[in-house]
C-alpha cells in the first residue's frame, strides 16, 4: 500500500465506481483501470494487477470483486457498500429498461428480429472468449482433456455444476501439481 | 408458488451460482440456465438465451443476466433479490481475504490453482457459448452471423457494442428471417 496517495471520499469512491458502470460497454476491466490507476491514481499498477489477481481467483464477477477490494482498501466495509452501489447502480437501471422496452416491444416482428440478430451476436461474444481462454490449452494436452471433459458434462450431459467444478478443478490442480514435481 | 417461495428460491440458486462462478459470470451461465429453465420451469431456453443478449446491450458488469432472469421470474424484487443473491457470497468472500491476498503473493501454490483451474474455465465457458448459440441458432442466417461475428470479436479490434448493434441492426432489416 502506498502511502503517497491521497485517501479518496466515500462520495469519491462512488462516483469512481459509477463512472465505471456507465462507461464499460463489452469488458469493463479496462475502464477500472483506467480509472483507478490512470486517472484518480489510487493505486499504482502493480496494487492494481496484484488486487486484480486475487479477484479473477475467486469466484464471483471479476469487476464486483474488484470494487469491493477496492472499496475495503480505502473505507472498509462502507467503502466497499459505496463501490458497489456506484458500480451496478446505472447499469441495473439500464438493463431494467432495456427488459421494460422487450416485453412490451417484443412481440413486434421488427423488434423480435432485430432481437434474434443481437443474441446471435451475444453468443458469438462468448463463443470468442471462450477461444481465446482455451488457446493456451494447445500446448497442454492434459488441459486440453479436463476442458473438453468438463464441456461435455455441463453441456452435453447437462449434469449440476457444483460436483462437476469440485471433481474437474481437484483433478486439474492434482495434475498440475503432478506436471511441475 | 408463493411471492416469498419464488423469491427465496431465486435467492438460493443465485447464492449458489456466486460461490461457484470461479472465472467469472460467464461460467455459470449453463447451471444458471438448467436451474430457470429445466428445475424450475420459469421461461424456456431461447426466452434465456433473449434476457442474456439483453444483459450484453447494457454497460456494466456481465453478471447482469441475472438482474433480468429475477425481473422476468418475479418483477422489481425479484430483479434486486437474484443480483444481490449472485453478489453477496463471492463479495463476502473477497471483502475477508483481500488483505490475507497480499500476504501470499509469492506462494507457489496461488500459481498452482490458477494454473489448475484455467483448463475447467476454459471448458465451462465453451459449454455456455455453445448453450447460447443452440438457442439463437433458428435458421442458417443467424448460424452465419453467430461465425462472422465470433471471427470479428477474435481477429479486429473493432468494439463489442458496434458489432451487437450490427447484429440488431441485420435483424431489423429483416435479413436474418
Amino acid at each position: 500500500m502506498s502511502e503517497s496517495h491521497p485517501k479518496p471520499s466515500l462520495a469519491a469512491l462512488f462516483m469512481g465506481f459509477f463512472t465505471i458502470g456507465v462507461c464499460g460497454f463489452g469488458g469493463v476491466l479496462p475502464w477500472a483501470r483506467r480509472m483507478v490507476v490512470e486517472q484518480r491514481r489510487w493505486m499504482t499498477a502493480g496494487e492494481f494487477t496484484d488486487l486484480l489477481g486475487l479477484c479473477q481467483f475467486l469466484p464471483g464477477g471479476n469487476i464486483i470483486n474488484l470494487s469491493i477490494a477496492v472499496g475495503a482498501r480505502f473505507g472498509g466495509a462502507a467503502g466497499s457498500v459505496a463501490t458497489f452501489a456506484g458500480l451496478m447502480a446505472a447499469p441495473m437501471a439500464i438493463v431494467l429498461a432495456l427488459g421494460v422496452f422487450y416485453d412490451r416491444y417484443g412481440d413486434l416482428p421488427m423488434v423480435r428480429h432485430g432481437f434474434a440478430g443481437l443474441a446471435a451476436t451475444a453468443s458469438a461474444l462468448v463463443l470468442a472468449t471462450a477461444l481465446k481462454i482455451a488457446a493456451p490449452l494447445r500446448a497442454r494436452p492434459v488441459g486440453m482433456v479436463i476442458a473438453v471433459a468438463t464441456f461435455v458434462a455441463i453441456a452435453l450431459l447437462r449434469w449440476p455444476l457444483a460436483p462437476v467444478l469440485l471433481a474437474a478443478a481437484a483433478l486439474s490442480m492434482a495434475l498440475a501439481w503432478r506436471v511441475r514435481a | 408458488m408463493t411471492g416469498a417461495a419464488v423469491l427465496g428460491s431465486l435467492a438460493m440458486i443465485f447464492a449458489q451460482l456466486s460461490l461457484l462462478a470461479f472465472g467469472g459470470g460467464n461460467t455459470v451461465l449453463p447451471e444458471m440456465q438448467r436451474q430457470v429453465v429445466q428445475v424450475h420451469p420459469w421461461m424456456t431456453a431461447s426466452e434465456f438465451a433473449s434476457l442474456f443478449a439483453l444483459a450484453q446491450a447494457a454497460p456494466g458488469p456481465n453478471m447482469l443476466v441475472a438482474t433480468l432472469v429475477g425481473w422476468r421470474v418475479a418483477g422489481l424484487g425479484g430483479a434486486l433479490v437474484a443480483t444481490l443473491s449472485l453478489c453477496a457470497p463471492s463479495s463476502l468472500l473477497t471483502f475477508g481475504t483481500a488483505h490475507l491476498w497480499y500476504r501470499f503473493r509469492n506462494a507457489p501454490w496461488r500459481a498452482l490453482v490458477q494454473r489448475g483451474l484455467v483448463p475447467v474455465t476454459a471448458g465451462l465457458i465453451m459449454a455456455s457459448a455453445a448453450l447460447l448459440t443452440e438457442s439463437t441458432t433458428t435458421n442458417w442466417r443467424t448460424a452465419v452471423l453467430t461465425g462472422v461475428a465470433t471471427a470479428v470479436f477474435l481477429f479486429t479490434r473493432m468494439h463489442p457494442l458496434i458489432m451487437l448493434a450490427a447484429g440488431a441492426a441485420l435483424g431489423v432489416l429483416g435479413v436474418l428471417s
